[in-house]
């Protein structure tokens, strides 16, 4: 196999025994992006010079024989919603289109530490807001597996960046399955941590109460180690919990007997495509001929996730980005004839239509007079479908659903229809509505598109979905499939 | 008809952390603009604020000394709206569940009267906008994040002499429970002015109106009597006021409207989702209670019992922590307490506002202002020179025993230098001698003058007074 489709614990592994070094490495990652990335477009800054000079100081340490950790001289790139300090940092808007940070995120100074190798920051959704990755004022990125399909969003270009061989791992962040969803249809696997897990620090916000970086990696392995990196309390960041050390490698573990599966009995209804409830089923039959105990379970409160989500997500939006007003950073109109038309003309000008629609749609949910029958009502329906959750919790370990209700579709095909575009997150959602953890790894494809299963777990329980999807991997190999290119 | 004031107070007061709301930053006054900044103060896109617990610790403790109630959990929310100097375009403030409520605050106009506090809520402050002459705008981000409190009272409040006591004594709430030192002129203590008017029988009352940024109990008061005069006249021609917002102007000792308030602004609150719920230990308000220190009602009253001081001067004394601190280091050294308080409320609080300052500057200790006192009743020197050497003190801190060697002020107390002088001045006033004997005791007075003048003042009064009578009468 070529080098860049292998796993970062394997690239690890060569690393340590000195076959190839970082700078090598990181040289063939960039040669590799110059010959894909004009097809893919996985990024909208490429971090080669530093990252280059950046790898040589690896190596040196390397030869001077520090201790390595798992992840030192693996090439990496971050969502550009990540701050990076002295690189730009976009949120692929063009309201932040010159930005450059004078810091750094958490997970950025974590992975800093580890010696990992920034590549490069990847395209998203403008603001984080999409699930395609089209609404990006840069450029659509494309799905490597099909160039005519979207990579999903909005963490689209991480995960294509991962699934093209650009980059051993990347960093995306999840609010309503932006992990998830991309790492589904590019046929790797993502996961969106515990809300409070990993610091938020330096993330630039979408919706606060639901945002949560996470890790997209090639195999279930590699999730645990991008995780066991960034986990930590940060004092920084108040909603970040103080959680006891846990080596997420000791979660990999090939065995769920005895493991109680919940299947999500409303996430199979309609909507959902045929090949994928199918490919969900084997592999809970595959479970099952391994000594899980698997049965239906339902959540009641589904059916209001999507719409609560909308509300909470857009109300907290439409606050979070009142700062990009265009008078200290960022993108400023070039004529207006008072301070009031110098707000509005730079807001009109620097964001695209996605974002304005969710900031209307927030603006008008907060409004005096509304705020009881939209925002109040929402956060009630968050409460119930916590609720819902912790009922399943009480009788199963995971709980088990597709992770999109649709294989990759066609680049423009929903572009015009918000509403479509908005249920491919509606297996997602109330994940993030009631901060729980979940992953999606490769389970099958439809017509050589990749298909994700979805493994949620109790709060702070990483270690039981990383044991499930590593068990699941561990006797399957569709993450073993790469593309061609 | 008659009518009455309803006034009701917003006060902004900034706490003394030395760390700001949100984030590590100094709360320093003063500095070069936008040094003491940071990404979370300034709002950088990803910078996420953490509460700094003294804020809390400040907030319970002001709460407690306005006789509030603490919550047990309160929460922090979002104020939306849009302003070059509000860098994130949201302040985090508290809406619907404020730290503290249900105070109050005793004030005593001739009869005792409770204003009750509505409620104290934590908040941070915005930056600065100044504007330069050539139309441009600058902005000094340092205030921003700087932590305050708002303290809401009740409009319980009828006139300006009221709500000037009121004003007073929580300037010294707050300063004896050292949250705040409350300087007006650099902007630790900001007050508005909700006021209208009602006539005796409820059947007319004015609309509700605003007057912001008052920064001075002066203008406050001002700005209260000419409202409420404004209100009466309008009511009295059968018309209303608007509902606006104005704004004390000084230089034309008038209000003057700001912006109209026909609809509600709408600031779009919600919880803050970046910071948890506050969550109050009762244990630790409990702490913090017994850890204030003596209020100054508590301390008028002590004051009165222990140094038998009139009313009069232990509400003086009382009112300025440092100055009840001052006067009970001085009755230490020395014991005539009303001998203290005396020239405490007479030639210190003159000193004090003829040079603009407070009590916190002063150069001299309290141990010598005993000794000054200690002087002056042993007769070594006079009442009037004491005065002078006060002057000195005060000026330079230095010690009055030492100016009065340095000066030669010592008090003349011996009878035959005393009797010299009184037989010079006799002798040179004939014609007062003459009208002392016929019976006009107007030429007494003009005559120990004359003696004191010829002393330099240091001739002792009273011995003075005694001799010339004896000379006189015999
Ligand atoms: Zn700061």
């Amino acid at each position: 196999m070529e080098i860049y489709h292998l796993t970062a614990h394997e690239i690890r592994d060569k690393l340590q025994n000195k076959e190839i070094s970082a700078k090598e490495l990181t040289e063939l990652i960039l040669k590799r992006m110059k010959n894909v990335e004009s097809k893919v477009g996985a990024y909208v800054y490429i971090n080669d010079e530093n990252a280059v000079s950046f790898a040589e100081e690896v190596d040196n340490r390397i030869h001077a024989g520090e201790i390595l950790s798992d992840l030192v001289g693996i090439p990496m790139s971050l969502k550009d919603n990540i701050c990076t300090e002295g690189i730009f940092t976009t949120c692929a808007s063009k309201i932040l289109e010159n930005f450059i940070p004078p810091y750094n995120a958490t997970v950025t100074k974590m992975l800093y530490e580890q010696k990992s190798i920034l590549l490069g920051k990847t395209n998203m959704d403008e603001f984080a807001m999409g699930s395609s990755t089209e609404t990006s004022v840069f450029k659509a990125t494309k799905n490597p597996w099909d160039l005519e399909r979207v990579p999903g969003g909005s963490s689209g270009g991480s995960a294509a960046a991962v699934a093209a061989g650009e980059a051993f791992f990347s960093l995306g962040s999840d609010t309503g399955g932006s992990i998830r969803q991309p790492a589904s249809f590019c046929g790797i696997v993502g996961l969106k941590p515990t809300y409070g897990l990993v610091s938020r620090y330096g993330l630039i916000a979408y919706a606060s109460s639901l945002d949560q970086i996470g890790p997209l990696t090639k195999d279930v392995e590699d999730c645990a180690l991008v995780l066991n990196a960034i986990v930590g309390h940060d004092n920084m960041d108040s909603t970040s919990v103080s959680f006891k050390g846990v080596d997420y490698k000791k979660a990999l573990i090939n065995d769920v007997e005895g493991l109680k599966i919940g299947i999500l009995k409303e996430y199979f209804e309609e909507g959902v495509d045929e090949d994928i409830k199918k490919a969900i089923f084997d592999s809970l039959k595959l479970f099952e001929s391994m000594g899980a105990i698997v049965e239906e379970v339902s959540l009641p409160h589904t059916e209001y996730a999507l719409s609560a989500y909308y509300i909470i997500a857009s109300s907290e939006c439409s606050s979070n980005l009142a700062r990009f007003d265009g008078i200290r950073y960022g993108y400023r109109a070039k004529n207006y004839d008072s301070l009031k038309d110098l707000f509005i003309k730079t807001r009109t000008e620097g964001f695209g239509e996605e974002v304005k629609r969710r900031i209307m749609l927030g603006t008008f949910s907060l409004s005096l007079g509304y705020y009881d029958a939209y925002y109040q009502k929402a956060l009630k329906v968050r409460t119930l479908i916590k609720q819902d959750f912790e009922k399943a919790f009480k009788n199963f370990d995971v709980l088990i659903a597709p992770t999109t209700p649709s294989v990759a579709f066609k680049i423009g095909e929903k572009i015009n229809d918000p509403l479509g575009m908005y249920m491919s997150d509606v297996c997602t959602v109330p994940i993030n509505m009631a901060g729980l953890p979940a992953i999606s790894i490769p389970c099958g494809f439809k017509d050589g598109l990749p298909i994700g299963l979805q493994i949620i777990g109790k709060h702070f329980d990483e270690s039981t979905i990383l044991r499930v999807a590593y068990t699941f991997e561990q006797n399957t190999d569709y993450h073993k499939k790469r593309v061609k290119l | 008809m008659k009518y009455q004031t309803l006034i009701g107070l917003e006060i902004h007061v900034e706490l003394l952390t030395a760390s700001k709301i949100f984030c590590g930053c100094s709360t320093a006054f003063g500095g070069e603009s936008n040094t003491h900044c940071c990404p979370v103060c300034l709002g950088l896109p990803g910078a996420l604020p953490v509460l700094n617990k003294k804020v809390v610790e400040f907030a319970v403790k002001a709460g407690l000394a306005l006789n509030c109630n603490i919550a047990s959990v309160c929460k922090m929310d979002r104020k939306n709206y849009f302003y070059p100097d509000l860098p994130k375009a949201f302040q985090t403030s508290q809406y619907d569940m404020p730290i503290c409520t249900n105070g109050y605050i005793e004030i005593d106009c001739g009869k005792k009267k409770k204003i009750r506090i509505k409620r104290v809520h934590i908040e941070e402050d915005a930056g600065k906008t100044m504007h330069a002459e050539d139309g441009v705008s600058l902005i000094d981000y340092n205030r921003c994040g700087v932590p305050l409190i708002e303290i809401v009272t009740q409009p319980d409040m009828t006139s300006s002499e009221e709500a000037y006591k009121f004003l007073e004594r929580l300037k010294s709430i707050l300063q004896y429970t050292e949250v705040s030192d409350c300087r007006m002129e650099q902007g630790s203590l900001r007050c508005d002015i909700n006021i209208n008017v009602k006539s005796e029988d409820s059947s007319f009352v004015s609309n509700i109106v605003e007057v912001k940024n008052l920064n001075s109990f002066k203008a406050a008061a001002k700005a209260i009597e000419y409202e409420e005069k404004r209100h009466i006249d309008l009511l009295k021609k059968g018309e209303n006021t608007n509902k606006e917002t104005r704004r004390w102007d000084e230089s034309k000792n008038k209000t003057v409207i700001m912006r109209m308030k026909e609809n509600v602004e709408d600031y779009r609150y919600f919880p803050e989702p970046d910071l948890v719920k506050i969550e109050i230990d009762s244990d630790w308000v409990e702490k913090i209670r017994t850890s204030l220190p003596e209020m100054p009602n508590h301390k008028k009253e002590r004051f009165i019992k222990d140094y038998g001081l009139p009313l009069y001067d232990a509400e003086i004394l009382t009112s300025s922590k440092g100055m009840a601190d001052f006067f009970e280091e001085v009755v230490k050294e020395f014991q005539d307490a009303k001998m203290v308080s005396n020239w405490v409320m007479t030639e210190f609080y003159r000193s004090l506002k003829e040079s603009e300052s407070d009590i916190e500057n002063i150069k001299f200790c309290a141990k010598d202002f005993a000794k000054l006192l200690r002087l002056i009743k042993r007769g070594t020197i006079s009442n009037n020179i004491g005065k002078r050497i006060f002057k000195e003190m005060y000026n330079s801190g230095k010690d009055p025993e030492i100016i009065v060697k340095e000066k030669g002020l010592m008090q003349i107390s011996d009878v035959d230098v005393i009797k010299e002088m009184v037989l010079k001045v006799l002798e040179e006033y004939p014609e007062s001698v003459m009208d002392y004997k016929n019976g006009k005791g107007r030429a007494l007075g003009f005559l120990v003058g004359q003696v004191m003048k010829v002393s330099k003042g240091k001739a002792n009064p009273q011995m003075v007074n005694k001799i010339i009578k004896k000379y006189l009468d015999t």
